[in-house]
């Protein structure tokens, strides 16, 4: 009985008060089965990093629009492997140009949304990714 | 040999002290918040390797103090808990907090947004918040949330707040096998009969009445006032029984939870004058006969085939008590077995 959802822990970091689709898509999330986070506005890396550990979530995604997405994601990401969750799936979306997306892509970003993505697209992708992330590790964490 | 964990309230060591390929056994004493958060997440998924660890921690559960606190939609919980957190930190060097939300129904699907109202306490490093969704059926829920009150309690952690919506049976059961229960209500949501309703009064070890600055703050702390006299003098009760409190807080303000806190030492105390252990052993036990419940039907109903059975008989036009009677009778003849080897 062993009984694995997808837990995903959304956030918004830096002083970005836009928050309408970040809950758009955990909404989208929580009605494809998964168990959405969401932390609520002007998250620290720190933060945002604490709670992924204590969450044991299987996915962050990280939501911006304030165009500091450059030098905040990366230390999301830092955050992350300094308490050993390197592992984790990392996504993020919001307006960002293309060159930073490749960039980031190229710095433990799995992928990135950008604006006028249809929600389901971001949904299968989650879902899509962690079947094959858990069918690579036996589907045991 | 230390019996404490040192990682945990050891500044500088909060985040993964060791790497991940240690035993979590051995990462959890060593105060590796990231081996507590995954032994929950076993407990979640009912996964096998939670009992193979908590068989060894299984002498250091029982030290953590649990708070139940529920209450409707809106009445304030995570709040109250927010600010309840930062009030027993003064005294407490660590601090669980577990908070249980619904599920869809629909589509299994959950959105957790308890933490919103807890940032303050994300950074806290003797905080441990965790969110949890309430998932399935068959009081699995139960199950899990003493699972995971359990292994915060091994992990090292002073006092445990298990958060959950007060309604239906589930979370019941779940407020239920806490030590001190709060039942948070707040004016504006029903007269005081809806507080003499089924349920309210009888989960409380403390009730508690929060946004007090609201008006009707005082008239509802009167009706529950005289609920909890009514229900504590129509019936003989043993000498020392324990008298409801009810407390006005405002938790958003940060008032009054010195007056809260109190109630909830005082609760404790009275439970640690020789009650305790009998209270805790019930407790347990409705645990083990819910694990119990919970492996036969696993075993019996989908891998002994008992399901298929039940399905044949009710399409040879059985009535379903007769049915019941079948397999019942089966089942205590030993005619069923699980024949499937257990899964991972």
């Amino acid at each position: 009985m062993n009984d694995q959802k997808i837990r995903v822990l959304v956030a918004k970091p830096g002083l970005d008060g836009h928050d309408r689709g970040a809950k758009t898509v955990a909404s989208v999330l929580r009605d494809h089965g998964m168990e959405v986070i969401y932390t609520g506005l002007h998250q620290t890396p720190e933060m945002i990093a604490e709670a992924a550990q204590q969450e044991d979530v299987d996915v962050v995604g990280l939501s911006i629009l304030s165009g500091a997405h450059m030098s905040l994601f990366p230390r999301v990401r830092d955050e992350l492997v300094k308490r050993g969750l390197g592992d984790v799936l990392l996504i993020g979306g919001g307006i960002i140009p293309g060159d930073d997306v490749t960039k980031l892509e190229s710095q433990g970003f799995a992928k990135l949304f950008g604006p006028g993505t249809n929600t389901e697209e971001i949904a299968k992708y989650v879902i899509a990714e962690m079947a094959r992330r858990r069918a690579a590790t036996g589907g045991r964490r | 040999m230390r019996s404490e964990p040192v990682g945990w309230y050891h500044p500088g060591l909060v985040t993964s002290p060791q790497p991940p390929q240690a035993p979590l056994a051995e990462r959890l004493l060593a105060g590796d918040k990231g081996a507590l958060a995954r032994l929950i997440t076993w407990a979640e998924n009912a996964d096998a390797r939670f009992a193979d660890v908590m068989r060894a921690l299984h002498p250091r559960v029982g030290r953590a103090w649990r708070v139940g606190v529920t209450g409707p939609p809106g009445a304030g919980k995570s709040t109250l808990v927010n600010e309840f957190a930062r009030y027993e930190r003064a005294t407490k060097r660590s601090l669980g907090i577990l908070a249980v939300d619904p599920s869809s129904p629909f589509t299994g699907g959950a959105l957790l947004g308890d933490r919103i109202r807890m940032e303050e306490r994300t950074t806290d490093p003797g905080i441990y918040i965790r969110s949890m969704a309430s998932r399935g059926s068959h009081g699995g829920l139960a199950r899990a949330a003493v699972d995971a009150c359990d292994a915060m309690d091994a992990f090292g952690i002073e006092e445990i707040l298990l958060e959950t919506v007060g309604v239906g049976q589930a979370e019941y059961d779940i407020v239920a096998a806490t030590d001190t229960v709060l039942v948070v209500l707040c004016p504006g949501a029903g007269d005081g009969i809806q507080a003499m309703k089924a349920g309210i009064l009888e989960v409380a070890d403390v009730l508690v009445v929060n946004k007090a600055d609201l008006a009707g703050a005082d008239r509802l702390v009167l009706d529950l006032e005289e609920a909890v006299h009514i229900r504590e003098h129509t019936k003989k009760r043993p000498d020392g029984a324990w008298s409801v409190p009810v407390v006005a807080v405002s938790a958003g303000k940060g008032e009054h939870l010195d007056l809260l806190a109190g109630h909830v030492a005082r609760h404790r105390a009275w439970l640690e004058e020789g009650r305790l252990a009998a209270v805790r052993r019930s407790k347990r036990l409705a645990h083990v006969r819910q694990v119990v419940e919970e492996r036969l039907d696993e075993a019996l109903w989908t891998r002994g085939g008992l399901a298929e059975r039940a399905g044949a008989l009710l399409d040879g036009g059985r009535a379903p008590y007769d049915v019941v009677e079948t397999l019942v009778a089966a089942i205590l003849a030993g005619d069923v077995s699980s024949r499937g080897a257990p899964k991972p």
